[in-house]
């Protein structure tokens, strides 16, 4: 096992010295380098993955991240929009009063207290212990609760049959899904899809729970917002610029 | 709607409980043996098990490593499905469940037993050439060193590996 | 006990019902086929109408079921005798309105073949989860409940079984409206009022059903009903419809009360369309006014015609006020961003528009049959009809 264990050590270490010099913006690595965790090994809760978004550098029009998401994640129009998957969308807010204006990606929060958690009745909807909140599909029976609980309208159902399922995204007719975080990517230390596809670096991602990762620092030096505070529902996704 | 495996009858939908029970338990140990005829599609000569044990507890197998990669993260591949996907893939049809000449509907309606598994998952394995991450976790290529012992088993794996880090600092830009 | 006068149903009657209900039944369970097979995208359902018209269905049969065994548990635990002779048949509309609004339910689900799954892998913390519980044990208690009172050796028990029914349906109902009262992102839901006023829903529509099911059966056997009886029921009917109306008073008020949620209460009260219409014309004018008018007016009240017209009109009040509280409160956009204008390719901030689908009726109305099937085939072959000749002697308005 102790020489298994080291060959993949001398592995990932070669891919993260690969890695290790690609830096997209002074301070903000591309990819969080500590976290190389075995394929044997559980997700564990010394970690908790979250996103900080800033509205401000967000473009208003721009779909990058909804694009990559269904990519990824082998979704897309099916010429109903309203049955179509969205794991993630872009929201334009408009001030009602001062009609100040702001465009932001809205997709699962990963709440650590999921009211989706909660309502399931067979608890498909559940939260990994590294607090990603996730739908397990194999005890789904598409009662449709969490979509009433969920306070973000983070969940879709699937109307209808699909095919040619991304092998590592399996999705299927009856069941309710939601976003991942890309896990199966988190999984083996890459970052979610949205991430990688935004240009303009307005999301970034990281563990929430390492005090000196970039997200952290950023979350203790700027004024950030869960949405929906007020709900008490410590989210994992976090906006910058709202 | 074409797809045969995601098809589902009358019967099986409005008795699935009994169905499943009954056919489950009873048929695949008279239905083994008579079934000599039914073409194994495989890739190597050697699966992760003896063939015997993999035909009584493959279900079991599956449903252990679901509920492991499912909730806890554990992406070891010897067990998961995606790796049986890889070598049992019909060359003919690229697929495990389109059609009753492919692994698993084979057996399967041959046993009439149902197979939920491909209403959300994949029956084929991932595209070439789609599978470049830039730090893939091989974790079975030790295991090819006692279980994969063919030949494809092996250049399998170093192929993966061969891929895996040649893309190390490609995929990430 | 006097078993000559528990007369069935008439042959012929008895096999143009079942012809009738299972024609029904069997088209609803068609449309369950058809909407497994192709997806929910066939219904008028979608991912912001999440919960449609099977729903309110299903609610109301599962409300009326827990309600109707009310008459049962007035003659039991609180000993009215008038009402004591009536348990067996209220206690057998019970079972059968529960098992119907549950087999919608169940079908409505997107993945109906793995009730199994539902069954097996329960997660506590889940109002649906704790349902299950509820539901099946209401099914025993009520059936040992009914045991007690048909067979004579058992009569002792029949009061303290009595009293745990009528505990247990107060905990069911609760559960009930503990599914909308513990969901915090909707502005139409998420507030304590709920379980209290789908009980007090259950007492009014329960009745409303149980008067109409009465009727036709005493219709159906040639019986009639002592007027001093009928006079009763019906007032115990104006007095829940009443009840109801308060508790809907209140639950306005109060959002109207919070200035977040006024935009809401517009919605539903002067500018939702459908749901306003249903709100004043469905639930408020037709649902309450109407039949407590009828049955408070000293001419039509007394006339038993009058007061099955009123019953139905309650019954469509409880289906208006459902589809109100239900697709309504869905219909109005979730407040993620308060104080923002919202808007995205997932509909946020649009007032969401929902056609329910034939299917779904279908699906709805199938349960209604199979809950008339039950009772149909239960009073032909067991004496679950009142008979009130045991009161003679007695005064039957104590």
């Amino acid at each position: 096992m102790s020489k298994v264990d080291n060959s993949r050590r001398l592995f990932i270490g070669a891919g993260a010295a690969a890695t290790a010099g690609l830096v997209i913006a002074p301070g903000v690595t591309l990819l969080d380098l500590a976290h190389a965790r075995p394929a044997g090994e559980a997700a564990s809760s010394t970690k908790r993955w979250g996103l900080l978004i800033d509205s401000s550098k967000c473009a208003t029009g721009c779909t990058d991240c909804v694009t990559a998401c269904g990519k990824e994640n082998g979704f897309g129009s099916t010429g109903h929009p309203e049955t179509d998957a969205q794991w993630i969308r872009k929201v334009e807010l408009k001030e009602i009063k001062s009609g100040n204006s702001h465009s932001l990606p809205m997709m699962c929060q990963h709440c650590a207290e999921p009211p989706c958690v909660d309502v399931c009745p067979t608890g498909a909807s559940f939260k990994r212990a590294d607090g990603i909140v996730l739908v397990d599909r194999h005890i789904c029976i598409g009662c449709r609760y969490c979509m009433m609980a969920c306070p973000y309208k983070a969940r879709s159902f699937v109307h209808e049959e699909h095919e040619d399922q991304n092998p590592e995204v399996p999705r299927g007719k009856g069941c309710v899904e939601g976003c991942t975080l890309c896990v199966h990517r988190i999984d083996r230390d890459q970052q979610p899809a949205c991430v990688e596809s935004c240009k303009e670096g307005a999301m970034l991602f990281g563990d929430l729970n390492d005090p000196n990762s970039e997200i952290s620092k950023r979350i203790a030096t700027y004024a950030t917002t869960q949405v929906r505070a007020d709900l008490g529902l410590n989210t994992g996704v976090r906006y910058q610029g709202i | 709607m074409s797809n045969p495996a995601k098809r589902r009858s009358i019967l099986g939908w409005l008795a699935a409980v009994l169905a499943a029970v009954l056919l489950a338990g009873v048929l695949p140990a008279s239905a083994h043996d008579e079934h000599g005829d039914h073409k194994v599609i495989a890739k190597g000569d050697k699966c992760v098990e003896d063939t015997a044990y993999m035909r009584r507890n493959h279900m079991k197998l599956l449903m252990h490593q679901r509920d492991e990669t499912m909730h806890k993260g554990i992406r070891t591949t010897k067990y998961s499905l995606k790796n049986c996907i890889e070598c049992h893939a019909n060359p003919k049809t690229g697929s495990v469940a389109s059609s009753k000449e492919d692994f698993c509907m084979g057996c399967h309606s041959y046993a009439a037993v149902k197979l939920d598994c491909f209403e959300c998952h994949s029956t084929k394995p991932k595209a070439a050439g789609d599978t470049l991450h830039p730090i893939v976790a091989p974790s079975a290529q030790p295991e090819g060193k006692d279980k994969q012992s063919s030949l494809s088993g092996k250049m399998r794996w170093q192929m993966q590996a061969n891929l895996a880090s040649l893309n190390g600092g490609e995929g990430v830009k | 006990m006097n078993f000559e006068a528990f007369r069935k149903i008439e042959n012929s009657v008895f096999y143009a019902l079942l012809g009738v209900f299972g024609l029904i039944a069997a088209a609803g369970m068609g449309a369950a086929y058809y909407m497994e097979s192709h997806g929910h995208v066939v219904t008028g359902m979608t991912n912001q109408i999440v919960w449609g018209m099977p729903h309110v269905f299903a609610i109301f049969l599962i409300v009326a079921a827990s309600g109707v065994l009310n008459l049962a548990s007035l003659g039991s635990v609180f000993g009215i005798k008038v009402y004591k002779v009536r348990g067996m048949l209220s206690g057998l509309l019970a079972i059968a309105m529960l098992a119907g609004g549950l087999t919608v339910l169940m079908l409505d689900l997107g993945r109906s073949d793995r009730l199994i799954v539902a069954m097996t892998h329960l997660n506590l913390t889940s109002v649906f989860a704790l349902n299950v519980f509820l539901y099946t044990g209401f099914f025993s208690i009520v059936a040992v409940y009914i045991w007690t009172m048909m067979d004579r050796k058992m009569h002792d028990y029949s009061k303290y079984v009595g009293f745990a029914a009528f505990i247990w349906r107060l905990a069911l109902t609760t559960g009930t409206g503990a599914i909308f009262a513990f969901l915090v992102a909707r502005q139409a839901y998420g507030t304590a009022l709920l379980p209290p006023m789908f009980i007090i829903m259950s007492f009014s529509f329960g009745l409303a059903v149980f008067l109409l099911v009465q009727t036709a059966m005493f219709r159906w056997n040639n019986r009639k009903l002592d007027p001093t009886i009928q006079r009763r029921l019906k007032n115990l009917l104006a007095v829940f419809v009443a009840a109801v109306l308060y508790f809907t008073l209140v639950y306005h008020m109060t959002n109207l009360y919070f200035a977040k949620q006024t935009a809401f209460e517009h919605f539903i009260l002067l500018n939702g369309g459908i749901y306003t219409t249903l709100f004043w014309v469905g639930q408020i004018l037709l649902g309450s006014l109407l039949p407590l008018a009828i049955l408070f007016h000293p001419e039509m009240g007394r006339k038993c015609n009058w007061v099955i017209v009123a019953s139905l009109l309650v019954i469509f009040g409880g289906f208006a006020q459902l589809y109100v509280l239900l697709i309504g409160g869905q219909a109005y956009p979730l407040s993620i961003f308060p104080g923002y204008e919202a808007s995205s390719s997932f509909f946020d901030g649009r007032i969401n528009p929902y056609n329910p689908s034939l299917p779904e009726f279908l699906l709805g109305f199938g349960g209604i049959a199979i809950a008339a099937l039950i009772t149909t085939v239960a009073v032909r072959v067991l004496p679950f009809l009142p008979d009130d000749s045991v009161l003679h002697g007695e005064t039957v308005g104590e």
